[in-house]
C-alpha cells in the first residue's frame, strides 16, 4: 500500500549556507542505495524534505533495509498517495489507512494536516478537526490527544495526497562525500569495521588498507578483510581497499629489534605506510580500531609512540569503548560474524609473549636505528607491490 | 610447477570420467525411474555400475547402494544398523582414529541411549586386536573399523578383526570405512567377513557427491532418508545417474592397473620419505614403508608451524594438508594423532602429503627441493 517514502534527515537540516551540498550529498547517496533495490524511483528534494517516489512495483522491505544503510537519514516515513477526489473520499482513504496500518485500536492520535497546495477548499486547522471527527466515528474506540498522541497521522495536501504516521530510525550521522575522505588501517578484527563505519558516518568517504603476511597469513585471510571491507561499503559506498605485503619489513624488523618490541615498531610502519598511501590519495586522515589498553599496542603509551610517526590526523573513533560496546555495533553492521573467522592476521603471528606496556619513545627510535640499511628499500618494495582491489556491496 | 599433494582431501577427476559424464548429463540425462526409454537408458547405467562394483568386490550387485559419498555411507550404515538392531543391544564399538563421519555419528547415537567404545591405537596408529576382544560383550551389535587412516595412512587388521569378531559372535555387524583404502587395495567383504563397507568417488578420481555403500545381503538396516523408495527403499531420491556412471568408470580405471600402480606409489613414497629424513628434526608419523598405505605421508616439522609450511608451500605451487587444523584462534589439535601420542608440540607442526596416480617422481623432487629451501627459513622466525 505505500508507494513512497519521506526521508527526514536532522543534523543536515542546521547547516547553514552549505546546506544545500549536505542535501545534494545525501540526494545521491540515496540514489545510490536505490540502485541495489527491484524496481523504479524517483528521489525529489523539496525545501526541507526529501521524498523517494516508487514508479513500479517494488519490494518494501528491501527498500527499507537499503534506505537504513544511508548516513543522513533520520527517519524514514513510508507515505500512502491518494488522488484528490473530494473531502469524502479522503475521509474514506483515511480511515482505511489507519486500520491498515493499526489493527489494534487502543491509542491516542492527532491529525496534523499541512496545505502547501493553497487552493485546497479547506485550511490546515478546519482539515485537523474535520479529519479527526471522520477517524473517531470510524473508531470511536480511538481518543484524541493534541499533546502528546501515541500516533501523530500527517496529511499532506499537494498535487496528490500524502498520508504518513509511522517512522522507521534511519542511521543518522551525515551523507558521505560531505566530509573528505580518510585511510582505514583495516584488520581482520572486529573493532577496524566498527572504527571505519563510525567515521563514514560522519560524511567521510572510506578507503582501507591492510596488511598480509604470507605465507604466515593465508588468502583466506585475505578473503576475509575483502568481506569485511565489503559490509562496511554497504554503508559506505565503493572502497579502495589497498592489500601491503608486509612480510618483508615483519621478518626484517623481527631478526633486528627487541622482540618485546616487535609489535609497536610494527604498528609504526604500518602507520607510515598507511600515511604514504593515504598522502597519495586524497585522503585527509588515518583511522584506527585502537580503543585505550585494549592490548599491549593500545596503552596511552603505545599509542603515543605510533601516533609519533603520522603528520596527518589520527581518527580513533573507538578510543572510550569497551570491547562490549564494540561488538554491539559490529553486530549492528553486520561484521562481526566475519571478524570471528579463525584467521591469523599479521599482528598476532610473532606477538612477543609480554610485549612492552610502556614503550619509550626514544629507545625505540634508537633500535629502529638498527633497521637503516634495508627498510627504506623494503617499504618501497611493500609500496610498489601495493595490490587495489575495489570493494563494493552489491547485495 | 603445480604439484598437488592432497589426494587424500580430494584427487582430480579422471578426464575419461569427466567426458562420460557430460555425455550423460546433456545427453542421457533421463530419470531411471521412467518408463519411457530415456528412463531406461539411464537406468541402464547404474546397472552397469552396479555389476563393475559387484564384480570388483565379489558381492552381489543387490548389494550396492549408492549414495552421496563417504558421509552419508558411514551415516546410513551405523544409523541404520543401529535403529533396525537395537533390540538386541546396544553397544557399539568404534576407533579413536576414524573420520568424523564416524566419530560425530557415533556423538549423535550416544545421544540417542546407545553406547559406544573407543578403541586406542599403537604409536604407529594401529588398533590392537586384543583390545577389541576385551571390549566385545553379548549387548554389542556392531564394530566400526576404517580400513586406512585419512591422516597419517595407517592400516588397520581389518581381515583379522573380522574372523575375531565372527568367532565370538556371528551376528554382530562389522562395517569398514573404506574411503582411503579402497583403490588403492582389493577389497573383498565375504572373505574379510565385512557387513557393510562404505566408498567415496572422489578419493580415486570420480567425481565429488557420490559414494556407495555396500550391505550384505543378510544384514538388518533401516534407511534413514525417506521418499520415493528408489534403491530398494533404503535410500530414496532420484540416482545421481552421471555421477553413479562415472563412479564406476573411476574404478574400472583404478583396478585394470592397481598393481602397477600401487607400486609405483609406494615407490613415490619411499623416495619422498627417504628425502624429508634428510632434513634435520623432522618424525615421519604411521608406518614410513610398506606397512602403510602407498599414498599417505604425515610428517611432523619440529619448530615449524603448520599452516605457515603450507601456506609457503602453496606459494611454491605445492598443495598439502595441515596435519590439524591449528590455528591462534581455534586450536583443534587432531585425535588421530593425538590417540597416536603424537608429542604436543609436533602436533601444530604436522603436515600431511598425499599422492595419487598423477604423481610423478619430478614433482617428489621439486617438493623436496621446496621443503629443503622453506624448512631452515621458517625455523629462523618462530614465535619466542
Amino acid at each position: 500500500m505505500f508507494t513512497a517514502f519521506l526521508i527526514k534527515y536532522a543534523e543536515i537540516g542546521v547547516k547553514g549556507k552549505n546546506r544545500y551540498l549536505f542535501e545534494e550529498a545525501l540526494v545521491k547517496q540515496i540514489k545510490n542505495a536505490l540502485k541495489r533495490c527491484e524496481g523504479r524511483f524517483e528521489v525529489t528534494r523539496t525545501p526541507g524534505r526529501i521524498y523517494v517516489e516508487a514508479l513500479s512495483e517494488f519490494d518494501y522491505d528491501e527498500t527499507v533495509d537499503n534506505l537504513k544503510t544511508v548516513f543522513g537519514i533520520s527517519g524514514i516515513c513510508p507515505v500512502v498517495h491518494v488522488e484528490d477526489e473530494g473531502f469524502e473520499k479522503l475521509g474514506q482513504d483515511i480511515v482505511k489507512y489507519m486500520d491498515n496500518v493499526y489493527p489494534e485500536k487502543n491509542f491516542t492520535f492527532k491529525v496534523q494536516a499541512r496545505r502547501s497546495r493553497k487552493n485546497y477548499p479547506l485550511n490546515s486547522m478546519e482539515l485537523n478537526v474535520e479529519l479527526g471527527g471522520v477517524i473517531l466515528d470510524a473508531f470511536p474506540e480511538l481518543k484524541v490527544d493534541v499533546h502528546n498522541p501515541d500516533v501523530l497521522l500527517n496529511v499532506e495536501i499537494r498535487e496528490k495526497i500524502y498520508i504518513y504516521s509511522e517512522t522507521i530510525p534511519g542511521p543518522g550521522g551525515m551523507p558521505i562525500g560531505s566530509n573528505g575522505k580518510a585511510m582505514l588501517l583495516l584488520s581482520g578484527g572486529i573493532d577496524s569495521p566498527v572504527a571505519g563505519y563510525m567515521i563514514a558516518k560522519r560524511g567521510v568517504k572510506i578507503d582501507a588498507v591492510y596488511f598480509h603476511a604470507p605465507p604466515y597469513t593465508s588468502d583466506r585471510a585475505k578473503q576475509k578483510v575483502i568481506d569485511l571491507a565489503k559490509q562496511v561499503s554497504r554503508y559506505t559506498g565503493p572502497i579502495y581497499l589497498h592489500v601491503i605485503n608486509f612480510t618483508d619489513i615483519q621478518l626484517y624488523i623481527y631478526e633486528k629489534c627487541p622482540h618485546d618490541e616487535l609489535t609497536i615498531i610494527m604498528r609504526r610502519y604500518m602507520m607510515k605506510i598507511a600515511e604514504h598511501i593515504a598522502k597519495e590519495t586524497e585522503c585527509l586522515g588515518l583511522i584506527t580500531g585502537e580503543s585505550i589498553g585494549q592490548v599491549a599496542s593500545q596503552t596511552v603509551q603505545s599509542l603515543a609512540v605510533t601516533n609519533e610517526v603520522c603528520t596527518l590526523p589520527v581518527f580513533r573513533p573507538l578510543i572510550g569503548f569497551d570491547k562490549m560496546e564494540i561488538v554491539d555495533v559490529s553486530e549492528k553492521i553486520g561484521t562481526y560474524e566475519t571478524s570471528i573467522l579463525p584467521y591469523e592476521d599479521c599482528c598476532t603471528i610473532f606477538v612477543a609473549k609480554h610485549p612492552v606496556t610502556k614503550p619509550n619513545l626514544n629507545i625505540i627510535k634508537r633500535h629502529e636505528q638498527n633497521l637503516n640499511e634495508k627498510i627504506e628499500e623494503l617499504m618501497q618494495t611493500a609500496l610498489d607491490t601495493d595490490e587495489v582491489i575495489v570493494v563494493n556491496y552489491e547485495g | 610447477m603445480e604439484v598437488y599433494l592432497d589426494n587424500s582431501a580430494t584427487t582430480r577427476c579422471f578426464d575419461e570420467v569427466a567426458e562420460l559424464m557430460t555425455k550423460i548429463m546433456c545427453e542421457d540425462y533421463g530419470n531411471p525411474s521412467s518408463l519411457h526409454r530415456k528412463g531406461v537408458q539411464a537406468e541402464q547405467y547404474i546397472r552397469y555400475a552396479k555389476e563393475t562394483i559387484a564384480k570388483n568386490l565379489k558381492v552381489n550387485e543387490k548389494e550396492i547402494f549408492f549414495t552421496s559419498g563417504g558421509t552419508e555411507s558411514d551415516n546410513l550404515a551405523l544409523r541404520g544398523c543401529a535403529y533396525a538392531n537395537c533390540r538386541a543391544g546396544r553397544h557399539l564399538i568404534t576407533t579413536q582414529i576414524e573420520h568424523p563421519a564416524i566419530l560425530q555419528t557415533m556423538k549423535q547415537l550416544e545421544e540417542e541411549g546407545f553406547r559406544v567404545t573407543y578403541l586406542p591405537v599403537d604409536e604407529k596408529g594401529c588398533i590392537r586386536p586384543e583390545d577389541l576382544q576385551r571390549a566385545i560383550t553379548g549387548e554389542t551389535i556392531l564394530v566400526s573399523i576404517m580400513h586406512t587412516n585419512n591422516e597419517v595412512g595407517s592400516l588397520q587388521p581389518i581381515e583379522e578383526a573380522g574372523a575375531l569378531i565372527k568367532r565370538m559372535n556371528p551376528r554382530i555387524l562389522f562395517h569398514v570405512d573404506a574411503v582411503q583404502g579402497y583403490g588403492k587395495f582389493r577389497i573383498l567383504p565375504k572373505k574379510m567377513h565385512i557387513d557393510l563397507l562404505s566408498v567415496s568417488g572422489h578419493k580415486i578420481h570420480g567425481p565429488k557427491g557420490i559414494g556407495f555403500l555396500y550391505v550384505d545381503e543378510k544384514v538388518k538396516i533401516k534407511p534413514i532418508l525417506f521418499g520415493g523408495g528408489q534403491q530398494n527403499g533404503l535410500r530414496s531420491g532420484t540416482e545421481n545417474v552421471p555421477a553413479i556412471a562415472g563412479l564406476a568408470k573411476a574404478i574400472e580405471i583404478v583396478y585394470s592397473k592397481l598393481d602397477r600402480e600401487v607400486e609405483e606409489l609406494y615407490q613415490i613414497k619411499e623416495a619422498f620419505v627417504e628425502g624429508v629424513k634428510q632434513i634435520p628434526d623432522v618424525f615421519v608419523n604411521g608406518h614410513p614403508g610398506r606397512d602403510g598405505a602407498p599414498h599417505v605421508v604425515s610428517v611432523s616439522f619440529q619448530g615449524v608451524r603448520s599452516e605457515v609450511l603450507l601456506h609457503a608451500l602453496e606459494d611454491k605451487g605445492v598443495y598439502v594438508s595441515a596435519g590439524s587444523a591449528c590455528s591462534a584462534h581455534k586450536p583443534q589439535p587432531s585425535a588421530t594423532l593425538q590417540a597416536m601420542g603424537i608429542d604436543k608440540e609436533l602436533l601444530g607442526s604436522t603436515i600431511r602429503f598425499s599422492f595419487s596416480a598423477f604423481t610423478t617422481m619430478d614433482e617428489i623432487s621439486y617438493t623436496l627441493q621446496c621443503l629443503y629451501d622453506i624448512i631452515p627459513m621458517l625455523r629462523r622466525f618462530t614465535r619466542k
